[in-house]
């Protein structure tokens, strides 16, 4: 990839925020101003454990260059265990991913808590690089069973 | 074989069961298929050989709802995925009577044809009362001979063991059949460059085509409708070249079944277009050992599955890439 | 197909400075189901609000999108303006182009075309929702407080005044907590025991409020408005009717060597025991671990010596489950453990005690009557060293990162106590800061220091080392002489961190309320909503939501209770429609969702169905809505997609997910 495509390539990240902690956390980054680029586009869910594996390869199947979940750190779960299930989902899900060859910097957890609007832009920032490094997202599009 | 069809003809005559579910032969020597059997008259047909690959399991989810008692035969392994489905409440333990028939390992017969036996007429050596390792075979191109141990399934050279989990009685010996370790092939995978594994995956999956039969004969996919047959999803949009399921299909079934595949090797099996699927669902399982803690589906009825369970140390998503 | 309207707020400049918000509307009247858009300066105004509720009517509008701020700080604002104007508030989804999008991005082109986006997603979404209808539920008017100590006293007392039923509900076996262990109190040095104690006698004379001591919670359900909570009464072994607070089997009972739990393990007490004088109820209890009855069998002298027969070596442990619709947490605090820091040779010394050691050696019911003594020879000290902050603002994980709050004062009230009572002993204070923000305290301060000549050096102490002649060498630093100091000292009184009650984990996890790295519960708002936790119902009231005096905790129980009291006086709370919702027909009945669910809201019914033509009986899950809260855990691990959660289906997020990826 030449350095010209590189600097035009615009990534698709979804973030799934729970409402309680990570949400509120990306409400406190904007407050505080804390930029991150626009290439993040956030969908808010109740919390960590409703994200179903189903939306992440959906929005990779869509064209998503990147995918993160964001959640209360584990022991604050607003619902007291849904980020426990959540933790687990995702890192069988991310371990598939990795195994059928789809670069795992593209999927990502973090935990963000309400008061985390420094970590939230920083997780963001780095995010945003690492699919930037990583390029644009081919594999997942083309793994495909014919009919 | 004889000794599982006098049982059954008792179990009739003395009413203590209504129907039996085992196999009857098929149209080749070697594609024998699950069938109800009704009447002591209609056991004639029934057969018990190395090619009985099939896991009556599921089967039982719709007999659950028959009226009156079912006698299944069961091998060792397939009691793992009958225990499953009484976990998940889909099978009715009082509507079953187990009879836990003796194995010693099933015959593939793709790995026959692979070493060049084709137009197979008659196999020797096949049915189980035969301690000969070997099969005879009679062919349109004359005799041939393949060791027993070479036309296993994949899934006996990984037995879990001789072991029925689950039975009202037992008939026929066991054997052992494990040769070899499950995670092997999946250890072997693990330790190719993202792109290599995606070419390796690629290749496999571009095979597929969409016929269903690893989902229809999974005993953990036992749901009533499907994900991909529901709009709950947006999910079966049959007409759409692109969508969703065609891409994702085999990620979303293996995730589904995740902690609650017994690794029964059924979708292997029955692949027409020779798959090795059991490569997903034995990733999730060596995934959930080395993560949570050894765990195998269906050993029992009662224990919370890895997916609804949790402990306040596990593993970070992170690990996936840490661990390389 | 819904009628959907987009309102863009400029939100002054807040949004338009950074987001072309006409570019945004025009935009809009391109999505699917967009009849009507426009923007506006301040959509959350009065007059902002008018628009809506006119588009509503005159477009019949059947869902709207409002893009503008976070939807935590508006969404209700505008699901109620809808609702004024005849629309569900549920067809109300919210577009977040402020904190989301123009205030972290600089470039108006970027900015727009993001908020475009998220405008798209939640016109996507809209076209999803469905009409909700908000549940019901009752309110049992009883309060549950847990812990006895001053913060849980006063929130009774306060509660139990507007009219309310109140339980409290104490580990041990009498309410009175922390503060009864104190001696004197900061900065009025009024005696601690003389402002409790009738506290204490008021709550147990309330009429509308139930002491249960020596008991703990041991399981909560349900919801606000409707918590069940099962309560541990143990076993006392003596009997509470019949006990008329004689003391005599205290004074004969032959075993008396367990460590007094209230004198900080300074002396010992007898195996049935009241923690203190002026325990409530004053009932003993028997401490089965280390009677001699329940050891070996023999004894049951304090049986023998009870005129009222009040002793029951057969009592057993009893749960008693009761409904409440507030429960407040005023489990308190507890000294941290000084195991991290052998350097001040707490554990080889006994003339190094922690403030609270030394409050009961100054109290005259404490283990030396009240004198001043060392604890190793029984000599009366002449030099006294206090060191600050021992395990608070701690930078490494040795310590807690916070400041205690209270030590600054108790140590000067310490110091001025010591050098008006024994003027012939020296007192040297080692301070990092000495801080005192708080009425009176910057006054009280300066008098230990001008009035009574209490020493302070700013400097840490590196080093307690015991001498062979049992005196203590302390070794420090002087930062402001930038010097050495190396100082012989008879005692060392070492401020160490209060920490939350251990205890308080495993409440916070039955009542599902967060909680923070130091243990301590989270606020709803750490400004706004001080004294409420996120989980709805339950309140926080002293030292378990953070450091306090007695002056703050005694404020802040108060708070609690007005709160507590606002929802009781609710005769009815509506319910969170977005809750788990099965689809009959895709169920398998196979309990993996019942299984995940924090709020045992599944249960599972055999139930007649008819599926195209099928009629037969099935297994289905079955979801109690006054039970779930929607966090959506069921709905993934779910493998048919039978459960779904509304307001967040399956099909809006994806719709949300195919919107954001176009």
């Amino acid at each position: 990839m030449s350095i010209e495509s590189k600097e035009e390539f615009r990534p698709k990240i979804v973030a799934f925020c729970c409402n309680w902690c990570s949400y509120a956390g990306a409400d406190l980054a904007g407050s505080s101003r804390l930029a991150y680029p626009a290439d993040v586009k956030i969908i808010r869910v109740p919390c960590s454990c409703r994200v179903n594996p189903m939306f992440i390869l959906r929005a990779f199947e869509k064209g998503a260059d990147g995918v993160i979940l964001c959640g209360c750190h584990p022991g604050d779960c607003h619902y007291s265990t849904g980020n426990y299930y959540a933790r687990r989902r995702m890192t069988l899900l991310f371990s598939m991913l990795d195994y059928i060859g789809v670069e795992n910097g593209r999927t990502r957890v973090e935990w963000v808590s309400a008061a985390e609007g420094v970590k939230f832009s920083t997780t963001m920032n780095e995010f945003v690089e690492k699919i930037h490094s990583l390029g644009k997202n081919v594999r997942l599009g083309d793994l495909r069973c014919r009919k | 074989m004889q000794e599982i069809i006098n049982r059954a003809k008792e179990l009739l005559a003395n009413k203590t069961v209504a129907r039996v579910l085992g196999w009857k032969a098929g149209d080749l020597p070697y594609n024998p298929e699950p069938a109800y059997f009704e009447t002591e008259e209609s056991l004639k047909d029934f057969v018990y050989n190395g090619f009985c690959g099939a896991n009556l399991s599921k089967y039982m989810i719709e007999a659950s709802k028959m009226e009156g008692k079912t006698m299944v035969c069961l091998k060792p392994c397939d009691t793992y995925s009958f225990n499953q489905l009484i976990k998940e409440h889909r099978v009715d333990r009082e509507k079953a009577y187990i009879v836990g028939v003796g194995c010693k390992g099933k015959l593939d017969i793709e790995k026959i044809r692979k070493q060049g036996i084709k137009g197979i007429q008659s196999i020797k050596g096949a049915e189980l009362t035969d301690d000969a390792e070997v099969l005879n075979m009679e062919t349109l191109y004359g005799e041939k001979i393949c060791d027993w141990k070479d036309a296993m399934l994949e899934r006996c050279h990984v037995c879990k063991g001789k072991e029925h989990q689950i039975y009202d009685e037992l008939i026929g010996e066991s054997k052992d059949t494990k040769d070899a370790d499950r995670f092997d092939e999946v250890k072997r995978i693990e330790a190719m460059s993202p792109e290599e594994k995606f070419a390796f995956f690629q290749k496999e999956l571009s095979k597929c085509i969409r016929c269903n039969a690893c989902r229809n004969v999974c005993p953990a996919c036992s749901c009533r409708k499907c994900v991909f047959d529901s709009n709950k999803f947006d999910s079966s949009q049959k007409a759409n070249a692109d969508s969703f399921e065609e891409k994702m299909f085999h990620i979303i079934r293996a995730f589904h079944v995740a902690g609650r595949c017994t690794d029964c090797g059924e979708c292997s099996r029955v692949c027409p277009q020779g798959i090795p699927l059991h490569l997903f669902n034995r990733k999730f399982i060596k995934d959930i050992d080395e993560l949570y803690g050894e765990y195998q589906a269906g050993a029992d009825t009662t224990s919370l599955a890895p997916l609804t369970s949790y402990t306040f140390e596990d593993a970070e998503p992170g690990i996936v890439g840490e661990r390389g | 197909m819904q009628r959907v309207g987009v309102f863009v707020c400029h939100c002054g400049s807040n949004i338009a400075a950074t987001v072309d918000v006409k570019k945004v509307a025009e935009m809009a009247l391109m999505e699917p189901g967009v009849v009507h858009a426009e923007d506006y300066q301040y959509m959350c105004s009065e007059a902002g609000q008018a628009k809506i509720a006119e588009a509503i009517k005159e477009k019949q509008l059947t869902g709207i999108v409002v893009c503008s701020c976070s939807p935590r700080m508006h969404e209700t604002t505008f699901r109620k303006a809808a609702e004024r104007a005849g629309l569900n508030p549920y067809m109300v989804e919210i577009a977040n182009i402020r904190e989301h999008c123009s205030w972290i991005h600089k470039d108006m082109e970027e900015a727009t075309k993001k908020a475009v986006i998220l405008m798209r997603a939640a016109v996507a979404k809209v076209n999803l929702n469905t009409p909700l209808q908000p549940g019901e539920s009752r309110v049992t008017k009883r309060a549950l407080i847990i812990g006895g100590g001053i913060a849980g006293i006063q929130t009774a007392l306060d509660i139990a005044d507007a009219g309310y039923e109140v339980d409290i509900v104490e580990k041990t076996p009498s309410i009175g907590g922390r503060m009864s262990q104190l001696d004197k109190t900061f900065p009025t040095l009024d005696c601690s025991a003389c402002i409790l104690t009738p506290k204490m006698v008021e709550a147990a004379a309330h009429e509308k409020i139930k002491i249960y001591t020596y008991s703990e919670v041991e399981k909560v359900s349900g919801f606000v408005g409707d918590f069940t909570v099962d309560i541990r009464k143990k076993a006392r072994s003596v009997d509470m009717d019949k006990c008329t607070g004689c003391g005599v089997c205290q004074e004969k009972c032959p075993s008396k060597k367990a460590p007094s739990e209230f004198n900080r393990g300074l002396n010992t007490r007898s195996a049935i025991y009241t923690p203190f004088a002026q325990a409530i109820p004053n009932v003993p209890v028997i401490d089965r671990e280390n009677c001699i009855k329940f050891k070996t069998g023999k004894c049951g002298v304090c049986a023998k010596v009870c005129q009222a027969g009040a002793i029951d070596y057969e009592q057993k442990d009893e749960i008693i489950t009761e409904k409440y619709g507030a429960i407040v947490v005023a489990t308190g605090f507890d000294v941290i453990k000084l195991d991290n820091y052998d350097e001040y040779a707490y554990s080889q010394s006994k003339d190094v005690i922690t403030s609270l050691e030394l409050e009961r050696i100054m109290n005259a019911a404490g283990p030396t009557k009240g004198h001043l003594e060392r604890l190793s020879d029984g000599k009366a000290p002449k030099e006294m060293v206090f060191i600050q902050c021992v395990g608070s603002r701690c930078a490494d994980d040795r310590g807690k990162s916070y400041c205690s709050k209270i030590c600054c004062m108790y140590t000067a009230k310490h110091a001025m106590l010591i050098r008006d009572k024994y003027p012939d002993v020296n007192v040297t204070v080692f301070y990092i800061d000495v801080r005192t923000p708080g009425k009176n305290f910057d006054e009280f301060y300066r008098r230990a220091v001008e009035q009574y000549g209490v020493h302070y050096i700013k400097g840490q102490v590196g080093k307690v080392i015991p001498q062979p002649n049992g005196k203590l060498l302390v070794q420090g630093s002087d930062l402001l002489d930038n010097r050495q100091i190396l100082k012989e000292a008879d005692m060392v009184v070492l401020a160490a961190a209060i920490e939350p009650n251990p205890d308080v984990r495993k409440i916070a996890t039955m009542l599902t309320a967060s909680i923070d790295t130091n243990n301590f519960l989270t606020e709803a708002h750490a400004k706004l909503r001080p004294v409420e936790s996120p989980t709805a119902g339950i309140f926080l009231s002293g030292v378990c939501q953070g450091p306090k005096d007695i002056p703050e905790t005694v404020a802040q129980a108060g708070a609690a209770a007005v709160k507590a009291i606002g929802l009781l006086a609710k005769d009815k709370l509506m319910t969170n429609p977005c809750t788990a919702k099965p689809d009959e027909l895709l169920c398998n009945g196979c309990s993996t969702c019942a299984n995940v669910c924090p709020y045992g809201a599944i249960t599972y019914e055999e139930k007649e169905v008819n599926d195209h033509g099928i009629r037969e009986t099935r297994r289905l899950a079955m979801v109690n809505s006054a039970l779930c809260q929607g966090c959506g855990a069921c709905t993934v691990a779910c493998p048919s997609g039978a459960m779904d959660l509304q307001g967040f289906s399956n099909r809006q997020i994806i719709a949300e997910v195919d919107a954001i990826c176009r």
